[in-house]
């Protein structure tokens, strides 16, 4: 045992004194490789990260949502619906949900304004998100004016902010009270945006939702298993729309990798038929090789996969925040949880390390097997 | 000055696959430390704040995307929000072409 290790230590030594003959040559290819090793870990930690908080946070969302439609359009629905639906077996609790948008030229950011059902709000005070908080300069105590539908000017004092930590769900809310809501959009007293329902049985809630669609044929039900697949489905697109437009630099590197791990240069000839003359076995020449490859190709996976690591999850994904923002002036400040997803590790191991080692190792096999002075000259 | 028998230090070269070989350790204890970092950080307790305040207000969407209605709430987005100005106003903001449509809608 002991002398096989010490066999493949010398191989290594070798290797890495041969590889450091080619140090820029070498060293530019670990360093695409740990670029592109970097960018595909990146955006599959982020993206798992972001669906598996999304799968968490959002399993408390409400049951069924219903809205009303006017012609292809959400609409508000009225409050007598609460009535009409009320003989639905298994629907524990229904209420009418406050909630809209408004759009504030100042910073030329939207806010999503919402009615809190248990939470007490005094008549012209709201709760702020976080993110809003930050882009306003607000805080607890500050007044805060915005132009009503009717053309009137509302002024809100700020009663608190909400938590920094929960900015991912929060950053654009304000909360206000109902009667403030309905005087500032101009929304009748019967109305709201929509209704949410609770069902006591979880598998009663699709039966629920097709005995809704008979009731009420003006409107829709949203299932929270919906919106559960929904945010699957939206990052399992991402991912993909990234790893296509990484198509082109992978292919880039796939060509680059090959040629380089697969066509031998006049030197590498050489030397390998200097090997065998002093003779090396063919198994030596390609073990030899073998670990050429590894070194390159697991030092470039660790690199990468390290540094998209601390990029996700100490840095906050700041090369993604870019891309995720569009033209939206709230963005919310959020550390992913860090979840690691092991088969999707593997998998990258994989098809990042596996190809190129076996890449490097075929051609030195070929040149191997030949006659040494055939090779050298 | 040294006579003929004086010793003389001589020092082995050092082995050229040293280096690399820690380097490569080191690499791989770190892999197994984001292992455990994740195990260890990686569950709900972060969390804590928003869990309760989806729950709280009934929240359906996270706020990642906020420059429009139908990506700041695209579970809740309809057929024509991407279309809202007329049948041929295609999607004008860049986070459209990272939402894909909500699930519902993808079904026939």
């Amino acid at each position: 045992m002991s002398h096989f290790v010490r066999r493949q230590r010398y191989l290594i030594d070798f290797t890495v004194a041969s590889l450091g003959r080619r140090k820029g040559k070498n060293l530019g290819l670990l360093g695409v490789y740990t670029l592109i090793v970097f960018l595909l870990a990146s955006v599959m930690l982020f993206s798992q990260s972001l669906r598996r908080e999304a799968g968490l946070l959002l399993e408390n969302a409400p049951e069924v949502v219903v809205q009303r439609m006017v012609a292809g359009r959400h609409d508000l629905i009225p409050a007598d619906y609460l009535e009409r639906i009320g003989k639905v077996r298994g629907v524990v609790a229904k209420y009418g949900r406050l909630w809209g948008y408004f759009y504030d030229p100042a910073v030329q950011a939207n806010y999503t304004l919402l009615v809190p059902r248990d939470r007490d709000i005094n008549n012209g005070e709201m709760i702020v998100g976080h993110g809003i908080a930050r882009t306003r300069g607000l805080g607890a105590g500050d007044f805060i004016s915005f132009r009503a539908a009717s053309g009137t000017t509302f002024s809100f004092r700020v009663a608190e902010v909400l938590a920094a930590d929960a900015e991912l769900v929060s950053a654009d809310l304000l909360l206000v009270n109902a009667a403030d809501f309905r005087a500032f959009f101009g929304i009748a007293a019967g109305m709201y945006t929509d209704l949410a329902l609770e069902v006591r049985n979880p598998k009663e809630v699709r039966k629920v939702a097709e005995k809704l669609t008979v009731l009420l044929p003006d409107t829709r039900p949203i299932l929270r298993e919906e919106i559960l697949r929904t945010y699957d489905a939206l990052f399992q697109w991402r991912q993909g729309i990234v790893f296509v437009l990484l198509a082109g630099s992978l292919l880039a590197f796939v060509i680059f990798a090959w040629d380089k791990a697969s066509g031998l240069s006049a030197e590498e000839r050489r030397e390998i038929g200097i090997l065998k003359a002093i003779g090396w076995e063919t198994a030596d020449v390609i073990r030899m090789k073998f670990w050429e490859g590894a070194l390159v190709s697991l030092g470039a996976f660790l690199l990468g996969y390290l540094a998209a690591y601390g990029h996700v999850f100490l840095f906050d994904a700041a090369l993604f925040a870019p891309v995720l923002k569009g033209w939206a002036v709230l963005y919310p400040q959020f550390r992913p949880q860090p979840f690691v997803d092991g088969l999707q590790v593997a998998t990258l191991f994989f098809f990042t390390v596996f190809p190129y080692t076996v890449a490097t190792v075929v051609p030195i096999w070929r040149a191997a097997t030949t006659d040494p002075d055939a090779v050298m000259r | 000055m040294p006579g003929p028998y004086a010793t003389v230090k001589t020092s082995c070269p050092a082995r050229a696959g040293t280096v690399p070989l820690l380097l490569l350790g080191a690499g791989l204890l770190l892999f197994a430390v984001t292992l455990l970092d994740a195990a260890w950080r990686g569950n709900d307790n972060g969390l804590a704040s928003s869990l309760a305040l989806v729950a709280e207000l009934g929240l359906t969407d996270l706020a990642l995307f906020t420059e429009a209605r139908y990506t700041r709430h695209l579970s809740q987005a309809d057929r024509h929000t991407a279309f809202q100005d007329h049948p041929l106003a295609l999607d004008h903001f860049p986070s459209g072409s990272l939402v894909p449509p909500p699930q519902r809608l993808q079904q026939p």
